[in-house]
């Protein structure tokens, strides 16, 4: 009887069989380049130019990661910079945020129109545009060398604004009334009636930042001048030039120490990360 | 949903509420306003400003050249057209790799299985993982030598080797490989989840009248998915255009001008050369204006076609 059961189910999969083979197939095109990446990384430099490489490290050695670590060049300088410039970042972005949506979804006055245009056309121009006077602006204010240059520009997000206010306004009125009328003050019913209700829309929003200010380059590329202020992909790209012809293991370290904490984090939260993105980033 | 009295607009006939409600209004939105326009548009404004000047970082506005920079980079010097052109084969691969890659993976993961769960999480990863890390990586599966992964796979079938980034004939379809691979897994998510919201009705009406599974995936699966597809060929399009990060890493524009796009023809007057800010800023103009129409012409041309809900 069981197996009969068997038998159906088997004859029942077994037309998708060759589609789920591939599907393997194609994961293992996406998973591979980051295993690559580990396995690169705990491979001595003579190994790593060996013909043909090895899938797993014949010698498995930690000295690419000693080496960073023990180096005159301070990676945690770096790491902290980039910890420091995300969470500023994202602190900075709620606090001007959160007031705006809630403004903008919730409030009538006079010039609002205009007010919000302003906010969806800064949406649409690229910092590649705008980063040449910002960096006068910063030389001229003489904060070039600190972290401001990393955080003011993004204190404003207006992606965020845009969809957050379409959150806030998703809500009824009458809640906010009906508040008021309870005699609860602006912020509380702002904070305490409104954001809660629209949680997810801000830990999508929350997460977006996180990942662009985590992984920017470009920005503290123009921005800086100094090592003492530059993030860790800048150090990954310092790791390549620094050396005489490239010691791809070491680079494969410094990578690893920049992407492991991203990859860590998504492992644990995928399911909740994807919806984020997916389902409540296109509201 | 007609309000006959909305308690948030403020109230006529009492002067201080009505004051107070709109100080405390303006409170909540030019902080943002602040921001925005110190960061996005006075920078704007400033770049069209620096374009008709000569000058540098410590001083942007040395002498008046009216059009001159605009002219050198359109007539004079072949530079910023070849970057133009790169970018603008650039775009076109990634976009349309990206679009229909995408809508394949989409509906190939439609299925509420697990292992469509767990590919839907594994397609994604790349989109997380910073740009120049995918860039370093792929460079590393790249490499020329004969130790390159790629090569060595080529090698076994007794091909190659292929001088993947160090050839100018495969270099811009070497970086556009990566970007495709990194972006897929999003794009097909967002994708995925209007097919998901495709009621499932007008499938069982199209089943009924017997229609194809092709006949039904173009004449009602991809006109319903019209809007989201409108919006991808956008904001892959305007994204595409800015390519920065990956190409820097992995060609820093080479081998010779192959692969040489138009932010880093910007990047290159502005921080690398001497007394060419002017040059970039009117480079960054034109940049800002194909933006622009790009985003006009799509609306135009798409927006009869595309169908909504």
């Amino acid at each position: 009887m069981e197996n009969l059961q068997l038998k159906r189910r088997l004859r029942n999969y077994l037309p998708k069989l060759p589609m789920d083979l591939l599907k393997i197939a194609m994961m293992l095109v996406f998973v591979f380049p980051f295993y690559w990446m580990v396995i690169t990384s705990f491979k001595p430099y003579i190994e790593s130019i060996q013909t043909p490489p090895t899938l797993w490290p014949v010698t498995f050695t930690f000295e690419n990661y000693e080496t960073i670590f023990s180096s005159s060049v301070n990676v945690w300088q770096y790491a902290q910079n980039t910890v420091v410039v995300t969470l500023s970042v994202i602190v900075l972005q709620l606090a001007i945020m959160i007031p705006a949506a809630y403004g903008f979804a919730k409030r009538n006055f006079p010039l609002k129109g205009l007010l919000f245009g302003v906010v969806l056309v800064a949406f649409m121009i690229p910092g590649q545009i705008t980063y040449i006077t910002t960096y006068l602006m910063f030389s001229k204010a003489r904060l070039i060398n600190s972290l401001w240059p990393q955080i003011l520009p993004f204190g404003a997000n207006a992606f965020g604004i845009f969809m957050l206010r379409q959150a806030f306004k998703q809500l009824p009125d009458e809640i906010v009334e009906s508040a008021r009328l309870d005699g609860a003050g602006e912020l509380k019913i702002m904070f305490q009636i409104m954001l809660p209700m629209c949680k997810s829309s801000i830990i999508t929003i929350a997460m977006f930042s996180f990942v662009d200010t985590w992984n920017s380059y470009f920005w503290p590329l123009v921005m800086t001048n100094s090592e003492q202020y530059r993030p860790l992909t800048m150090y990954v790209e310092k790791i390549r030039d620094v050396e005489q012809g490239l010691d791809w293991s070491l680079i494969m370290s410094a990578n690893c120490l920049l992407v492991l904490p991203v990859l860590i984090v998504f492992i644990f939260a995928s399911k909740k990360i994807i919806q984020a993105f997916a389902y409540n980033g296109m509201k | 949903m007609i309000k006959l009295t909305p308690s948030h607009a403020p109230r006529l006939g009492n002067g201080r509420l009505n004051w107070k409600e709109m100080a405390s209004s303006y409170a909540m939105v030019l902080p943002a306003i602040a921001f925005l326009c110190v960061f996005t548009l006075y920078p704007m404004i400033d770049l069209f400003h620096m374009s008709f000047y000569r000058g540098n970082a410590n001083n942007p506005f040395k002498s008046f050249e009216g059009l001159d920079n605009y002219k050198w980079i359109l007539f004079t010097q072949p530079d910023f057209l070849v970057s133009l052109k790169n970018t603008a084969y650039y775009t076109l691969a990634v976009v349309v790799l990206l679009i229909s890659l995408a809508l394949i993976f989409a509906v190939w993961m439609q299925k509420d299985r697990r292992i469509n769960r767990i590919a839907q999480s594994v397609f994604f990863t790349p989109h997380l993982v910073a740009t120049l890390s995918c860039a370093f990586i792929w460079q590393w599966l790249y490499n020329s030598e004969s130790y390159g992964l790629l090569n060595s796979v080529l090698d076994i079938f007794g091909l190659g080797p292929v001088r993947f980034l160090d050839s100018s004939a495969t270099a811009m379809n070497c970086v556009v490989a990566m970007n495709v691979w990194k972006g897929i897994g999003y794009y097909a998510l967002i994708i995925l989840s209007a097919l998901k919201s495709i009621p499932n009705e007008i499938y069982e009406a199209a089943r009924l009248d017997n229609s194809s599974t092709l006949k039904t995936f173009f004449r009602i699966t991809l006109p319903m998915l019209s809007p989201q597809l409108f919006f991808l060929l956008i904001t892959i399009t305007i994204g595409s255009f800015k390519v920065f990060d990956s190409i820097r890493i992995m060609t820093n524009g080479g081998p010779g001008t192959s692969t040489q796009v138009v932010t880093m023809f910007i990047y290159n007057y502005a921080f690398v050369r001497n007394n060419t800010l002017g040059v970039a800023s009117a480079a960054g103009v034109l940049l800002m204006i194909i933006l622009m129409l790009i985003t006009l012409v799509y609306f135009r041309a798409l927006e009869r076609k595309v169908h909504y809900q």
